[in-house]
């Protein structure tokens, strides 16, 4: 057992699947001689050299092409989109041609690739580097969709995102890089598509993902003091959505929040509140509430940005006044 | 008013070149000649089948033929070796054609049926079929090139002397991702040839009308420091030699190309497009410098009988014939076709 950052397990999850896998290579903008720019890739250059560790141009088109071209054609690549609000630029190569390569060739051609991103605020980047875009990932059929939050499930997730055979979108958040956490020795193997529930209480179940993960556990902390015990349950996985978890959750506790960074609209815990609405109406005692950003771009100031976000105290404030 | 200089609508005539004769003498065996005669009918002759099947109510969407165009496609389909790739455009027939796959799955495919090449499930404007090197067509203008920079990457990376193939339209060079595949390329020295079917039209637009140089791709060339062949593109030996050039320098790791092939489209864009925004004397001229004919001619010149040459068109025409019947006889896609390979399991399943 080792003590890494979140940071660390970037670089560490990369290495452990480049050197058990030679096909398995790497792109992005300043992620080689640079090691990335929020240090997340340092010494991968140095590791496994100039040929399977690149440094592109500004090109997202051109850098989310050849990790397609080349995944079609034998080879296993991670590809970087520095910060997730850059997909913007190229989303042609994600909505149209990654994620419908497999269908619209009846099977015939894939794409096993992973492109992972800097996602989320807090960095007081503003409203063109901070969006949560997961949302917008698991809205197009063909693509997988995770967002670890914690440094051994990074390690384990990129392991077994690199491993699918299908294209996988992997959210970093940029806010958790400086958070530490126990990793296992060894090689990590995870599963894309299952939840983990962090904290059990009988009360109400609270879902989350990423950032807002230690925001609902620290949530969870305050409510106990107030003999509110809440189960947490970490989502994880948005593409494939291990509803199985959360409905036995909603089973037990009959209240359901959802605590979601993306803003208001269609945010993935819509989808979520719409599954257990009908799949596990039966089981609820109140109505479901979700705990999201407004529906507004991020603002850079950081009082701004904080009162955008959802922290510990609105999910708590949230949660009391809805459980009366 | 665009800076070509014509007040809108009122773009010049871009007429052809005269064939060049002196190809009749260029160093090309005559069995690859035939095998360029036999494949620009097998398009020629496919596509037309395509047409008459629109017009029967059989052909459902939309579908863009590439007659006039065949021999870019043609002589590629000859150059390439086997394991090499192609990556098309929604005008993508014929390169498919090209790569050896048979007129029956392709029109399996238009007629939404089972036996489609890829099931029903890609239509005219998704052609794949990867044993043949054809790795797709691709419909969203640009994004291919970018995509055949990531099969010439791998072919590196792998050690093997394969190239990929990117074809595209005059109208693809004005999106960005054209700028950043060619800049990408040349920067990697990746063994990726850009092949520009520069037909006039964008879609509807003449592409000089939205288009500051003369040859859209070739006069981008050198900004990305890269040398760049234009080519009679209605000649299939002109793109054969070219064809060659460029992917002999690919293999030997001399990087990649630009060849820019003048062509036309005899017919509109689309379905859609009667194609009248064309001026009359344009059309009648390129319908003259049509490739087919011009074909037939040089291989009689150089002592191909014409029983040889009328014998390829019938087995050819029987060919889709034959097709077109299996195809139309051919069931529908199953129900249970809707909900599989979405992913590599087979299935579509996103929750548990």
């Amino acid at each position: 057992m080792a003590e890494l950052t979140y940071r660390e397990a970037v670089a560490a999850g990369i290495a452990q699947e480049m050197r058990r896998d030679p096909s398995v290579v790497f792109l992005g903008e300043d992620v080689a001689g640079a090691g990335g720019v929020f240090k997340t890739t340092a010494g991968l250059l140095e590791e496994f050299g100039p040929d399977r560790v690149v440094d592109t141009p500004i090109s997202e088109q051109a850098i989310l092409g050849a990790a397609m071209g080349a995944a079609m054609t034998g080879l296993r690549p991670i590809a970087e989109i520095m910060f997730s609000d850059f997909f913007a630029v190229c989303w042609d190569l994600v909505a149209n041609e990654i994620a419908k390569t497999r269908y619209m060739t009846d099977g015939m051609a894939g794409c096993p690739l992973v492109i992972r991103s800097g996602n989320g605020a807090g960095l007081r980047f503003g409203a063109q580097h901070s969006q949560s875009i997961e949302n917008w990932a698991m809205a197009v059929p063909g693509v997988k969709v995770v967002a670890p939050s914690t440094p051994a499930d990074l390690i384990g997730l990129m392991a077994a995102s690199v491993r699918d055979p299908d294209p996988v979108l992997l959210f970093e958040h940029k806010a958790l890089y400086p958070t530490k956490g126990d990793v296992p020795d060894g090689e990590i193997v995870d599963e894309l598509g299952k939840a983990r529930v962090l904290r059990d209480g009988s009360d109400a179940t609270v879902v989350a993902l990423a950032l807002m993960v230690p925001r609902a556990m620290e949530a969870a902390d305050m409510l106990a003091a107030d003999g509110i015990e809440v189960t947490v349950i970490d989502v994880r996985s948005l593409v494939p959505l291990d509803t199985a978890t959360i409905l036995a959750s909603v089973a037990e506790t009959s209240r359901l929040f959802t605590v979601e960074e993306n803003p208001r609209l269609c945010g993935w815990g819509a989808e979520i509140c719409s599954i257990v609405g009908e799949d596990g109406f039966w089981d609820l005692d109140g109505p479901i509430v979700r705990i999201t950003t407004p529906h507004l771009p991020l603002a850079s100031a950081p009082k701004l940005e904080d009162l955008a976000l959802p922290d510990a105290d609105r999910v708590t404030a949230t949660i009391k006044t809805a459980l009366g | 008013m665009p800076l070509s200089g014509a007040p809108y609508g009122e773009h010049g005539i871009v007429l052809p070149e005269p064939f060049d004769e002196s190809l009749k003498d260029a160093p090309i065996d005559l069995e690859v000649r035939i095998e360029l005669f036999r494949k620009q009918h097998e398009i020629r002759q496919l596509e037309k089948r395509i047409y008459d099947l629109f017009l029967q109510g059989l052909v459902r969407g939309t579908s863009h033929l590439s007659i006039g165009m065949e021999a870019t496609g043609a002589a590629f389909g000859v150059a390439l070796r086997r394991d090499d790739y192609s990556f098309a455009t929604y005008r993508g027939h014929g390169h498919t054609v090209a790569r050896g796959v048979g007129p029956e799955p392709i029109i399996g495919e238009l007629l939404g049926r089972a036996t489609g090449l890829v099931g029903g499930k890609g239509g005219s404007m998704h052609l794949t079929s990867v044993e043949h090197g054809m790795m797709g067509c691709y419909a969203i203008i640009g994004a291919h090139l970018c995509i055949a920079n990531g099969a010439a990457w791998s072919a590196k990376v792998r050690g093997t002397d394969q190239v990929a193939v990117a074809f595209f339209g005059d109208g693809a060079t004005n999106i960005g991702a054209f700028h950043e595949a060619v800049n990408y390329a040349a920067n990697y020295r990746l063994p990726t040839i850009f092949v520009c079917e520069n037909n006039l039209y964008m879609e509807y637009t003449p592409i000089a009308e939205v288009t500051p140089v003369k040859h859209p791709a070739a006069d981008r060339a050198p900004a990305y420091g890269m040398d760049a062949t234009v080519v009679d593109g209605n000649d299939a030996d002109a793109v054969y030699l070219a064809a060659q050039a460029a992917i002999e320098r690919a293999r030997s790791g001399g990087g990649p190309s630009i060849i820019e092939a003048k062509t036309y489209r005899q017919g509109g864009h689309s379905r859609a497009d009667p194609g009248q925004y064309r001026p009359d004397r344009e059309v009648e001229a390129w319908l003259a410098h049509d490739p087919i004919p011009m074909y037939h001619q040089r291989l009689l010149d150089l002592g191909v009988g014409e029983d040889r040459l009328t014998a390829i068109i019938g087995e050819v025409a029987a060919e889709i014939d034959r097709a077109t019947e299996a195809a139309k006889s051919a069931p529908e896609p199953a129900a249970e076709a809707l909900w599989t390979n979405v992913w590599a399991d087979g299935g579509s399943q996103w929750r548990n």
